[in-house]
């Protein structure tokens, strides 16, 4: 390998036409590229001598097959100069500030000093510069030569006008050679660039390499765009060159010439304003220069920093409940395509040898074999069984991907370490990658059309490492808080609830058919009933077998009200869990024993004090344990689990109406002045402040009286009260009133002058004009409802999309930020230069990921753990 | 502390500014070779900022600065005392 050199400095110049010439193989002079016989014409665009593409073919110019010829540069002679587009904002500066006679800097001899010395060793010299060209552009008359000048006006794209004059290019580089190179520095430019190569003159052919043809399968060949632009050139190049040797019309050159500049400007960018870009023959806009530069796309942002890479997949997910949530499901097609690295061993000798003869056209086999001296077989050509033969330790085999392999899963955007998690392979039929539904939450991920990435680590280094550091059942803890983050979610809390409750009970065949659904040995306990000689098991005691025998452990279910006077162990409904020696004696199971981002309290427990290898066999077994119940048990969900009786959608319109009777009085309150205003109000806000609280207060009480009927036997009720999904707010607007829509945080007041829609008379502030929805979901919203619904919810919709674009860019920032910094094993923190940005991590030096909810230590727990007993 | 300084705020009673203390030589001598770090890989503080004026800091001394925390109770940060 060649030593190691660091870059200095990057410089971008500009080519002088002598350059130009120098660096070209061949002038470039006919438009046409290939003879009838297809081969390329010389010193036209695709002469042999600027390179090859196609195999087969020698560079005239190095000898070099398309491997290793990197390609050549021409040139075209233009017959006349034209603008460089680029630069016709420098150019114009430069009129502008230099004599139209001598072609000196537009300074007195002692200003030009001055600033020449201010100038003087300075890094941002060019500020200095724009000060300079500022004073110059203001002359009228030349301090050097005393001539009188003449405005110059520029007319885009490229027009430049002097009095009544127009500019020719041939003018502007006659001025712009008069430049001294003395004053180049006041003027902003470096003074190794001469200002009049912004003229050009030739014209710089790219390498066929840069703009290889491509033959169709119909052997019809199409050129590059670039191409077809050069082409363009040098006909139009041509024909002014005639035009001006036949001694053509003054106009008919200047025709030419103007089309020639056209020409060779959108050559460069064909994206200039004011100029109708150059098309194919099609129609098609041409993609030149700059366009391949530019954008999303373009060389930089697609290419340089955009990376693309082997050994990686890309597919649409889907879930599966049966994999284990440290799986991921590979379709067998996939793994057909990706391999490993595998070395050959004394030990895995005949398992490679077999590889190897299954080749690529069984399913597991291999791609490639490499010998101890790094030649490559390809086992779609090589003869397999002689190489399995040669097989011996020192070899690797590039073999397909398979059970239990190491690979890397990402759902993008990325916003988190555990966003690319390790996951261990499990290939199976169909098309699309499969994942256990406990991890959906770190992705983000859900079943609508996602796609996510799968990338294969080749050397045992690197797979050990994803391992130890990113493997799913080590992102558990979340780094941000401490608790876990992987847990259940929706059926796995609703299928435990129901499960664990009292009403719960099983025969045996029931009761083994679960624990052989979760994945356990059916061992069952001392059935809790006998009744006329069946034996019973309740859930709990299912759920009892999957917990470690030592456990104890005590808390509030999520379903718990939070009664005044909580009845612990007495609570009927059973939202006191009490688990004693592994055995769940007392109280349901819910979003507050294992639902991944709440509280979790016996799935925390289970990580931290039981290991993240049982706890992970735990959550596998349990999740489905939970499934399997929803599903013997039932669990249905729809509309009508919305219903509530005839009397209680009364009462509630009773509330309703005494609410908007409250309203009505509270404005005319108002009107006649009798308002107390709040402290710090004005009585306007003061109205509006009780108009919401009253309407606020409604909602709630119209809510409250459907919650009587909304009990735990309504499976809607379940999902929302264990916590698996939604919430009792969303099921009482469904069922009882929508309330109030708001718009920034007020009352929808913006329309109409002081209405909001035409069916309100003007000022009127009641609740209906406002925006309350005194209607249900499950009734339907009245029509100006549903504008008051729409109007809100927009709000929200905007507020997500800003939010996410927001949060995104300053996640950017922060990341680039934050990227250089690490963590000392003396602890602290540093930057790159070794320079203390912390003299502890976090100041306590605790990894938030080993701590318990943030406290490096529980001491109520330890005391727990050392005197013993679970139960308080 | 000069003239000056009574007639400027002197920042070192309210409750948001820590306690802010000149380590003697020997003991920034001390700090330096705990942490092996240069005088410029600590971080700095100028010797214009109000509470290094109000203790008489000078360029080339290091600060202590002991601060409440949320995480450990008490923290202890150095700065490095530069000229501005
Ligand atoms: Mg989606
Ligand atoms: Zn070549
Ligand atoms: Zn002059
Ligand atoms: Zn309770």
């Amino acid at each position: 390998m060649r030593p190691q050199r660091v870059i200095e400095s990057i410089r971008f110049s500009l080519l002088s036409p002598d350059e130009i010439r120098k660096m070209s193989v061949t002038s470039v002079v006919t438009a046409d590229t290939y003879d009838e016989d297809g081969f390329p014409i010389e010193r036209g665009l695709m002469d042999r001598r600027l390179g090859v593409v196609e195999p087969g073919l020698t560079c005239r110019t190095c000898g070099g097959g398309p491997k290793d010829c990197p390609g050549h540069f021409g040139h075209i002679e233009l017959a006349r100069p034209v603008i460089h587009v680029n630069y016709v904002e420098t150019i114009f500066e430069l009129l502008q500030s230099t004599c139209r006679k001598c072609g000196r800097i537009l300074l007195k001899e002692e200003e030009r000093e001055r600033l020449l010395q201010e100038m003087e060793g300075k890094e941002e010299w060019w500020k200095v510069s724009e000060k300079a060209v500022q004073t110059a552009k203001g002359r009228q008359e030349c301090p050097h030569c005393g001539e009188e000048q003449e405005e110059v006006k520029f007319e885009k794209p490229f027009t430049f006008m002097e009095g009544k004059g127009r500019l020719t290019p041939s003018d502007i580089r006659t001025r712009l050679e008069r430049i001294r190179t003395e004053d180049l520095r006041l003027l902003g430019l470096d003074p190794s660039v001469r200002p009049e190569w912004m003229v050009l003159q030739v014209l710089l052919v790219p390498p066929v390499t840069v703009r290889p043809s491509i033959t169709l399968e119909t052997g019809v060949r199409s050129e590059d765009d670039l191409t077809h632009k050069l082409v363009d050139i040098i006909r139009i190049n041509q024909r002014l060159a005639e035009n001006m040797e036949a001694g053509a019309p003054h106009l008919i050159v200047e025709d030419l010439w103007e089309l020639l500049q056209y020409h060779v400007a959108t050559y460069f960018s064909n994206e200039i304003s004011g100029v109708p870009p150059a098309r194919h023959r099609s129609g098609r806009v041409l993609r030149t220069l700059g366009q391949r530069l530019k954008g999303k796309e373009g060389r930089f942002r697609g290419n340089l920093s955009g990376k693309r890479v082997d050994f990686s997949a890309r597919a649409v997910i889907s879930p599966d409940p049966c994999l284990k949530f440290d799986e991921v499901g590979v379709p067998e097609y996939v793994a057909r395509v990706l391999t490993v690295r595998s070395r050959v061993t004394s030990f895995n000798l005949e398992e490679m040898r077999e590889l190897v003869r299954r080749g690529t056209e069984q399913y597991p086999g291999a791609q490639w074999v490499i010998s101890p001296d790094g030649k490559r077989y390809d086992l779609r050509y090589a003869d397999r069984e002689e190489l399995a033969q040669k097989l011996e330790p020192g070899y690797v085999v590039e073999r397909n991907l398979r059970d239990g392999d190491i690979v890397l899963f990402n759902r993008q955007p990325s916003l988190h370490r555990m966003s690319i998690m390790a996951h261990r392979v499990r290939v199976m039929p169909g098309h699309t990658f499969r994942l256990n539904l406990c991890v959906c939450p770190l992705y983000n991920a859900d079943f609508d059309g996602d796609e996510m990435n799968l990338h294969v680590p080749q050397s045992e280094e690197a797979q050990v490492e994803a391992m130890i550091l990113m493997a799913v059942q080590n992102q558990i803890i979340s780094p941000r808080f401490g608790g876990p983050i992987i847990g259940g979610i929706q059926d796995h809390i609703t299928g435990a609830y129901l499960l664990t409750r009292k009403e719960t009970l099983l025969d045996r065949e029931k009761a083994c058919q679960l624990l052989m659904q979760a994945g356990v040995e059916p061992v069952l306990p001392e059935p809790a009933v006998v009744r006329e000689g069946v034996e019973y098991w309740t859930g709990k005691q299912l759920f009892s077998v999957l917990l470690p025998k030592d456990l104890n452990l005590t808390y509030r279910a999520k379903i718990c009200e939070g009664c005044s006077r909580c009845k612990e162990e007495e609570c009927e409904k059973e939202a006191y869990v009490v688990i004693e020696n592994g055995e769940l004696k007392r109280g349901v199971i819910d979003a507050h024993a294992y639902k991944a981002l709440d509280k979790c309290e016996l799935w925390d427990r289970m990580v931290k004090e039981y290991g993240v290898e049982r706890a992970s066999e735990f959550l596998n077994h349990v999740t489905r344990l939970s499934i399997a119940a929803a599903e013997m048990l039932g669990f249905t969900t729809s509309i009508d689990d919305e219903d509530i009786p005839r009397i209680a959608k009364e009462r509630i319109e009773e509330k309703i109406e005494d609410a908007k009777k409250k309203v009505r009085e509270l404005i005319e309150a108002y009107n006649r002045e009798e308002l107390e205003p709040l402290p710090g109000r004005s009585l306007r806000e003061t109205l509006e402040m009780r108009i919401m609280e009253a309407l606020a207060e409604v909602r709630d009480r119209a809510g409250q009286v459907a919650e009587k009927h909304l009990t735990l036997s309504n499976p809607a009720v379940i999902m929302a009260r264990t916590g698996a999904r939604g919430s009792m707010l969303n099921l009482t607007q469904m069922a009882a009133c929508v309330g109030q829509q708001s718009v920034r945080g007020e009352r929808l007041n913006r329309g109409y002058v002081g209405r909001v829609l035409i069916h309100f008379k003007s000022e009127d502030l009641g609740a209906e004009a406002r925006g309350f929805v005194s209607s249900s979901y499950k009734d339907g919203l009245k029509p100006l409802e549903f504008f008051f619904h729409a109007a809100g919810g927009r709000e929200g919709l905007v507020d997500t999309a800003v939010r996410t674009a927001q949060s995104g860019y300053m996640q950017r920032r922060l990341i680039n930020a934050l990227q250089d910094l690490h963590v000392e094993y003396d602890g602290t923190v540093r930057d790159d230069r070794g320079v203390i940005v912390q003299f502890l991590y976090g100041e306590d030096g605790a990894d938030p990921m080993r701590t318990d909810n943030g406290k490096a230590v529980r001491v109520d727990r330890l005391v727990e753990k050392i005197i013993g007993g679970g139960a308080k | 502390m000069g003239g000056r300084m009574s007639e400027e705020l002197d920042p070192r009673g309210h409750v948001l500014v820590p306690e802010h203390r000149v380590l003697s030589k020997e003991e920034g001598e001390e700090v330096l070779r705990r942490y092996r770090v240069k005088p410029h890989q600590l971080p700095l503080i100028k010797s214009s900022d109000p509470v290094a004026r109000a203790i008489g800091a000078k360029p080339g001394d290091i600060v202590e600065i002991k601060r409440e925390s949320f995480t450990a109770g008490r923290a202890l940060a150095y700065r490095y005392v530069v000229e501005g």
